[in-house]
């Protein structure tokens, strides 16, 4: 691209700003992976897997309680919030009036802004008595699976209606002109023509549930053990990290940077699969 | 005909139970908050580990927090987004170099974000547990965002004006600063109140950057404990102070409340597109 | 290489009558001017990426004359435009090949000084662009780039080019006000003055009349007219009835099987249309084609 003189010096100027912008992310990576060297000097990788238990300071290293509780977690989460999304999108984009339909958006993005941090002490203080009427402790899987829910819950719905905004006009009317009811139409056209937005969504939401922290680790209880139900109290990947960084020193601080990265590679796996599909932007 | 009306029930069933849901949190927050909120709560310093006292120190040191982001947040992402909108094309190596390490960037979860500032700047700079620290920290973590709206922004002027300015005989510099950076203004403050609304929700990026004190700071190289973060602490390591958290929690809300709106009036209008923080 | 048939026996008509604006007396019509070349434009080929948008053009603009250039949509007219004053620059992916000259000049060249060209030859778009600023602004940014900073030249200027333009009388009490309320054909005014402003010796047209109303297209249409010998223009018109009251020249731009505009036919105005050499030129002029 042709440039004057004084363009020239402002793009270079520019240019340097956006190249440390971009370096941020591989200075992440060093970092996560400077720190965690040393562990990963000495200790095989599948002693991740295979040690007896999680006690870093006698050099144990089993990460799979935790990470099988992100994931357990992160799974309940997007099979609850994943109809309960899609219907409030549904609500907003065919069923409602337009008035009450701008009100209730405006409710799901507002929610959508609500820290982690105060749905975790909602949950803790709320819901956390209520499952423990049900099963004691209430510190427990589905707690977290819960609060992890209302918090993917405003992602998903927002996406989808973004998708389906997205559904050309001509289609759904086309479709409403062949007197097709409303659920024919929004199950026939609707949704199929948004499914790829749908997807996307969803692999988002998945994406925030497994990086998220706080929630979690507010109301699941955080112990360190492979879960059997859903009212075992568990410790996902994020929150031990949070928990035990304050202290770790050595060896142990260097196994929580590699859960850091075993954590950031998940959320970039996911992160990368919903970028395949072609959608409307809709976050940040 | 049964499908579609039973469709139609649960469609409004489910849309009444999350608005249900979301009213019990806030109802739940305002009911026990409003009782402790007054001004000396604002303005106090906590005392009792939070259980009594005020949140004043806390404020201060979360606007200071605040501010540190996104005074150098906004030159990186502005300068970012005007590269990327005005001085390169679409598929250029930089460009797809650039827009593909931030998306990467806006992925990484939170605490990653906590375990690299404590990393970098914590003890590689040595800022130690500061005021510096987290906000650098949350510059980082809101750059993808501020980068994204101020791109779209600037994509969004008429690119009439470029080229007639061009025609002209004027620089894309003075193009830039007279008429492209002022007609993406809305846009502009819109990402700024976006990516203030994202660092003011972050607790797991805080905790071991800015830290848990909760003196009043008396400069940036001090650690602060920010809104988030004393929620957090109060609700998990302080029995007994449920109160205050309360309290703080309806605070931070109603922040949020005031950033968010601003954010979604002006990305409305100037996006034409709905946003999400988190 | 010309096409046109040149004609020295015209003559320059300049009657002094009509003194309303400071631009001078309304022509009576083409022909008029000597033909000498401003712009000398050799087998120009202009692609988007890899598809042509324009194969080997060769034209002569003519200095103080208005060239037309006439043709069916999407036949290269405006890219032709854009190469005269280098906005293809600004098209990513757009390639221009062949020669072309302004003042002895290669305007083609890599080291071109591009913001100094454009100023010599400027450039008025199909909607009017007017800048979300005030009028005086519209009419000051790029002086003031210009580096014309001292407030009284500016007014000067200012005045002197809405005068020529004949929105003067219309806008001086309220110079403050956005341009943006403007109507539609004051607001075409208003960018021409604008360009003027910075002394140009071309003006690029590109169907600066299509998107007014028929009574300001009239009065642009009359303004085009009165810039004829200040002003070399060359303007890009669907409206062949206007090209023909309007220019000394006219191009014909006509699209070949293989998607390229080209030009058929260059020549006087009048032989165009009245005497046309090539049967597509014909044809369209006639308006049985295109």
């Amino acid at each position: 691209m042709f440039l004057l003189r004084t363009d020239r010096q402002l793009a270079f100027l520019l240019g340097s700003c956006a190249l440390l912008s971009a370096a941020i992310v591989l200075l992440i990576l060093l970092f996560l992976v400077k720190e965690s060297w040393p562990v990963l000097q000495h200790v095989a990788l599948m002693r991740f897997v295979t040690d007896a238990s999680w006690h870093p300071v006698q050099g144990l290293y089993k990460l799979t309680p935790m990470l099988s509780a992100t994931l357990y977690s992160t799974l309940g989460a997007i099979l609850l919030a994943t109809p309960l999304g899609i219907a409030s999108a549904l609500f907003s984009r065919y069923y409602a009036p337009p008035f009450l339909a701008g009100c209730y958006r405006r409710l799901v993005e507002l929610l959508a802004g609500v820290p982690s941090v105060v749905y975790g002490f909602w949950g803790l203080t709320t819901l956390v008595p209520l499952i423990g009427r049900l099963h004691p402790p209430g510190v427990s899987l589905l707690t977290g699976i819960l609060v992890l829910t209302l918090m993917i819950l405003p992602t998903v719905a927002l996406t989808v209606d973004a998708a389906l905004a997205a559904v050309p006009v001509a289609y759904v009317r086309s479709a409403a002109a062949l007197g097709l009811s409303r659920w024919s139409l929004i199950s026939g056209v609707a949704l199929p023509a948004a499914r790829s937005g749908i997807t996307a969504g969803i692999l988002l939401a998945a994406g925030r549930a497994i990086g998220e922290t706080m929630a979690v680790l507010m109301v699941a209880g955080n112990v360190v053990e492979q879960p059997h139900s859903i009212f075992d109290s568990v410790r996902t990947l994020t929150a031990n990290i949070a928990l035990e960084v304050a202290y770790a020193t050595g060896d142990h601080r260097a196994a929580l940077f590699v859960s850091g990265i075993a954590l950031m590679t998940l959320v970039l796996v996911l992160v990368g699969i919903a970028e395949c599909f072609p959608r409307k932007r809709y976050y940040d | 005909m049964i499908k579609n009306a039973l469709a139609s029930a649960l469609i409004w069933l489910i849309a009444m139970l999350i608005t249900g849901v979301f009213a019990w949190l806030l109802a739940d927050i305002i009911i026990h908050g409003l009782p402790h909120l007054s001004w000396s709560f604002l303005v106090e310093a906590p005392g009792n580990a939070g259980r009594s006292g005020g949140i004043g120190p806390v404020i201060i040191s979360t606007g200071l927090i605040l501010l540190v982001a996104v005074i150098t947040a906004v030159p990186f992402g502005l300068a970012t987004a005007v590269l990327l909108s005005e001085f390169t094309q679409r598929n250029s190596r930089l460009g797809r170099l650039v827009r593909g390490s931030l998306d990467v960037l806006s992925g990484v979860p939170s605490i990653v974000f906590g375990l690299f500032g404590n990393a970098f700047f914590c003890i590689y700079l040595g800022l130690g547990f500061s005021i510096l620290s987290g906000g650098l920290t949350l510059a980082c973590m809101i750059l993808p965002i501020l980068i994204r709206t101020a791109e779209e922004g600037l994509q969004a002027t008429p690119n009439d004006y470029r080229l007639a300015s061009a025609a002209l005989g004027m620089s894309r510099s003075a193009t830039l600063v007279h008429l492209l950076l002022p007609a993406a203004t809305p846009a502009l403050i819109a990402g700024l109140m976006l990516g203030l609304g994202r660092a003011v929700a972050e607790t797991a990026a805080l905790i071991f950057t800015s830290g848990y004190v909760d003196r009043m700071p008396d400069s940036l190289f001090d650690s602060g404990r920010a809104l988030s973060v004393h929620i957090y602490d109060l609700s998990m390591n302080v029995a007994g102070g449920d109160a205050n958290a309360y309290s703080s929690a309806l605070v931070l809300i109603l922040l949020l409340l005031f950033i968010n709106s601003i954010a979604l009036s002006l990305a409305n209008h100037w996006l034409h597109r709905s946003v999400v923080t988190v | 290489m010309s096409h046109f048939i040149n004609n020295k026996s015209e003559q320059v008509d300049k009657s002094d009558t009509d003194d309303t604006y400071t631009l001078g007396p309304l022509q009576s019509g083409p022909p008029c001017c000597i033909p000498e070349p401003l712009i000398r434009v050799e087998n120009l080929s202009l692609y988007y990426a890899a598809k042509p948008a324009l194969e080997s053009v060769s034209l002569d603009i003519y200095k103080g004359c208005i060239t037309a250039l006439i043709g069916p949509s999407g036949c290269g007219k405006t890219s032709f435009l854009s190469v005269l004053n280098r906005l293809t620059d600004m098209i990513p992916g757009c390639r221009v090949s062949g020669k072309v000259h302004f003042n002895s000049t290669n305007l083609l060249s890599p080291s071109l000084d591009v913001q100094g060209l454009r100023r010599d030859i400027g450039m008025i778009f199909q909607k009017p662009v007017p800048f979300p600023l005030s009028i005086r602004r519209n009419i000051e940014l790029p002086l003031r780039e210009y580096g014309m900073n001292k407030q009284a030249d500016l007014n000067e200027v200012m005045q002197q080019v809405l005068r020529d333009v004949g929105l003067w009388h219309e806008v001086k009490n309220r110079l403050e006000s956005p341009a943006q309320a403007l109507s539609g054909g004051q607001q075409q005014r208003l960018c021409i003055a604008r360009a003027l402003a910075l002394r140009p010796q071309v003006l690029l047209m590109d169907e600066p009349c299509s998107a007014l109303d028929p009574i300001s297209s009239g009065i642009v249409e009359d303004l085009i007219q009165r810039l004829r010998d200040k002003y070399t223009v060359v303007i890009v018109t669907h409206n062949l009835a206007q090209a023909r009251r309007i220019a000394n020249f006219a191009g014909f731009f006509w699209i070949r099987e293989q998607r390229a505009g080209c030009l058929i036919e260059f020549g006087q105005c009048k032989q165009i249309f009245e005497a046309p050499a090539h049967e597509l030129t014909a044809a369209y002029v006639n308006g049985s084609r295109g």
